[in-house]
């Protein structure tokens, strides 16, 4: 089966998930009280053995501010499909883990980086950072820089310098691509400023 | 040991037709040479840095000329820590950690761009330099150093070493204290 034969049934049996094509990679948009049932029928029906990969986007000012992406593949035909869910803030998604056992650690990160919780997960704790760290770090909200954070015996973080330097772009992007590549201006050390 | 002339002065265990010259030193200078030709360094590898590590460590590069291809994975038997790469936050209190269960003597070198100031990782997950936890001896600038800048690292805390001034500081307190003067 290929990506848009799996797609059109999907469409099929969900009529209200919206399919969108790009370049031949083909993604379902589902509402999240159909997610679990879309995802099942996946795996059972249109036979996508594999879960590539579990991440999440965050579309902050949008409403809803969240999307979790789910990579679906076969194996034996290299067939692909996206499926996204929106989500907004506080809300849980249904785990996938008793479907995938490999989303156990990706839904860890989506959680460690983004802090959407999954319902039903086996043991949602952080992967990346430390357990007690009090950010979401790839947050829109969150500073590129990092924050202050401090637990005695277990971990701190703290913020950053991002003075003028070699590797820092200017921010807002310098009007221009070019005028925001870091090496299109002169570095002057910080007491010459 | 009995002398056939009973005027001669004769020490009890030295035998100047066995054992050959003696050298008159200063306590300081001896052990100082012996520190300095026998550090057993603790690899911190944390990143690319580690390949070059092991690298100054092969055939080609060769630190054992220096006495210290001992690369030691128990802090307890190492003498220098080399910090090889981006020490992120989660690693940071490891590090720490490893640090202070080296025995005194210790030095530490700060291996390459990240490990000695953040190097590009202006990030939220990146220690700014090990330098804010750990004392740092010498810093290795590259990204990553070549092995030959790490041996010239080596070198260099091979030169403070030989400067300090650690037993006549205990013997006259004030007198002499740690001097790290090198050339």
């Amino acid at each position: 089966m290929t990506s848009e034969k799996a797609a059109n049934k999907l469409k099929e049996k969900f009529s209200a998930a919206e399919i969108v094509e790009f370049r031949g990679e083909y993604t379902a948009i589902v509402a999240l009280d159909e997610f679990r049932a879309v995802i099942e029928y996946c795996r059972k029906d249109l036979n996508f053995e594999l879960l590539l990969d579990i991440t999440s986007v965050d579309q902050y000012g949008e409403d809803p501010r969240f999307e979790v992406l789910y990579e679906l593949a076969t194996v034996d035909d290299a067939a692909h499909l996206r499926v996204k869910v929106k989500i907004a803030e506080e809300v849980e998604v249904p785990t996938v883990t008793d479907i995938w056992g490999s989303a156990d650690w990706h839904e860890r990160e989506v959680y460690d980086m983004m802090g959407i919780k999954f319902a039903g997960h086996p043991n949602l704790k952080r992967i990346l950072m430390w357990e007690g760290y009090p950010f979401h770090p790839m947050r829109k909200e969150f500073p590129l820089e990092g924050l202050p954070s401090e637990m005695p015996d277990v971990g701190f973080s703290d913020s950053a310098p991002m003075a003028d330097g070699p590797f820092v772009t200017c921010s807002g992007g310098g009007g221009s691509r070019k005028a925001a590549e870091p090496r299109s201006r002169a570095f002057t050390k910080p007491e010459e400023a | 040991m009995v002398s056939a002339d009973e005027n001669a002065i004769s020490h009890a265990s030295y035998d100047s037709k066995i054992e050959g010259n003696i050298i008159f030193t200063q306590v300081d200078a001896a052990i100082n040479w012996m520190r300095k030709n026998s550090m057993w360094p603790m690899p911190m590898g944390l990143a690319c840095c580690a390949i070059e590590m092991m690298a100054s460590a092969c055939s080609r590069f060769d630190l054992s000329r220096f006495g210290a291809e001992v690369m030691r994975f128990s802090p307890r038997q190492s003498d220098v820590m080399i910090v090889a790469g981006t020490v992120s936050y989660k690693m940071a209190l490891s590090v720490k950690r490893i640090w202070d269960q080296m025995p005194e003597p210790k030095y530490c070198i700060a291996m390459g761009a990240c490990a000695s100031s953040g190097g590009m990782f202006r990030s939220y997950a990146v220690l700014q330099g090990i330098d804010r936890l750990i004392p740092v001896d010498v810093y290795v600038s590259g990204c990553p150093p070549r092995p030959e800048a790490l041996i010239e690292g080596m070198m260099k805390l091979q030169d403070k070493i030989q400067a300090e001034k650690s037993t006549a500081a205990q013997i006259r307190p004030g007198k002499a204290e740690m001097s790290v003067d090198i050339k």
